[in-house]
């Protein structure tokens, strides 16, 4: 037997270069997943702590959404949970193909499509979003 | 190609006796600096001969952990001349035999149906004797197959892979040949759904390029569920037998590992649709334990 050595990186994440569309998709798929998750418990945590059966007045839940919504990070945080959110929903439908077996031969393919029509809702949104603040 | 080449070297002089240990010992040293440059000057001769000819640059990984000085892992260069269809494993060879005859990799038929040749070129699982040098780019990177234990520059430990091939009994049950048989028929349309699983050349291609094999030890790999297919798709199976095939399957680290990565399909080298039948046998696993009716 040999020794094995440490190709480090190269062997993984190292290659991403050369990652094809199925491995990109699973990188991204993951990545959106954990940050929704991250963003329930957010949501959670900030809108339990603002409403009136937290101790507070009724005005505290109006005053922390218009607070947060004249910052403009805020704008830019919530075009990119819908992008996050909308890659998301799109790739667990062509996933939800690929586990019925249909169109594998186009995986490729559907992940560039969702990826484009990702980009096109997330632009389609920016008015919306960005309004009153640019 | 020839894997023969003449060399012109020099007759070894008889030992002669009676000489002293450090005489002896100082002869050793020189006879091993003249045998490197000769290496030194064989190189730079073919080099040289190269010099109007349309050439390749392959970057071959070394490593021998049993030779002092070779245990560092290290890339060589090694130019070689290009002519129309030679592949990977010719430029190998020719590297072999005319630069250095220590080299190692495994190749034996040359003809993709052996499996014995998968590297790692240009960052992805290939067949060196399947792969045409013309559709890579300069230079050519040759590693070993990730994932694997290298034991001698590009030849890696296949053992694990071997042991996931068996753990799923890729053979039929003797119990399933019905008596009195002759030959035992099998339909056009079953022989055309498991055409492509059955052939799997064994190169592991498809192993190393799985990120889930290579972080989970313990999970069958694309290979080994392919050989599966072959058999629990195959209407010669005998019911009992597809019930235990389908209960190894079914564990934890059989298929419901596989995340649909697409790495192993993209890289097989016999075009095996591996994630369509990794899915299939998912959807078989379901079916074989939810039962509404």
């Amino acid at each position: 037997m040999s020794q094995s050595y440490d190709r480090g990186l190269v062997e993984d994440f190292g290659r991403w270069r050369d990652f094809s569309a199925g491995m990109w998709a699973w990188v991204f798929h993951k990545f959106t997943g954990w940050v929704l998750i991250g963003y329930l418990f957010t949501h959670i945590a900030v809108l339990s702590t603002a409403i009136p059966a937290a101790g507070g007045d009724p005005s505290i839940y109006t005053n922390t959404l218009q607070g947060l919504e004249d910052l403009l990070v805020v704008r830019f945080l919530e075009v990119g949970l819908l992008a996050v959110a909308v890659f998301h929903i799109l790739n667990g439908i062509r996933l939800l193909f690929v586990d019925l077996g249909v169109g594998l031969t186009a995986q490729d393919k559907s992940f560039y499509a969702s990826l484009v029509l990702t980009g096109a809702i997330v632009v389609a949104s920016i008015p919306t979003f960005l309004v009153g603040q640019l | 190609m020839s894997t023969q080449i003449q060399e012109q070297e020099s007759e070894q002089e008889e030992q002669q006796q009676g000489e002293s240990v450090p005489a002896q010992q100082q002869r050793r040293m020189d006879q091993k600096r003249e045998r490197a440059a000769d290496e030194e000057r064989q190189r730079e001769r073919v080099e040289s001969s190269l010099d109007d000819e349309d050439t390749r640059t392959l970057k071959v990984f070394r490593y021998d952990p049993e030779v002092e000085g070779k245990k560092d892992p290290r890339f060589d260069e090694f130019v070689v001349p290009f002519r129309k269809g030679m592949t990977v494993l010719d430029a190998l060879m020719w590297a072999r035999d005319h630069y250095d005859s220590s080299l190692t990799f495994r190749h034996s038929c040359r003809q993709a149906i052996c499996g014995s040749d998968a590297l790692f070129v240009n960052g992805s699982q290939r067949l060196g004797c399947k792969t045409q040098l013309a559709d890579l780019q300069n230079p050519v990177r040759i590693e070993p197959l990730p994932h694997q234990e290298v034991v001698k520059d590009l030849v890696v430990d296949m053992q694990h892979f071997y042991d996931q091939m068996d753990a799923v009994q890729p053979y039929f049950n003797d119990d399933d040949v019905p008596d009195g048989l002759e030959e035992q028929r099998q339909t056009r349309e079953n022989r055309e759904k498991i055409k492509m699983s059955t052939r799997c050349i064994w190169c592991g291609a498809c192993m190393s390029s799985c990120n889930i094999a290579a972080g989970d030890n313990e999970y069958l790999g694309p290979a080994a569920i392919n050989k599966a297919y072959r058999f629990a798709m195959d209407d010669r199976e005998g019911e009992a037998m597809k019930q235990e095939r389908l209960e190894i399957l079914e564990q934890e680290n059989g298929v419901w590992r596989c995340q649909t990565q697409f790495s192993c399909t993209e890289v097989c080298p016999k075009d095996i649709p591996l994630t369509d039948h990794i899915q299939e046998l998912k959807r078989e696993a379901v079916k074989n334990n939810l039962k509404f009716w």
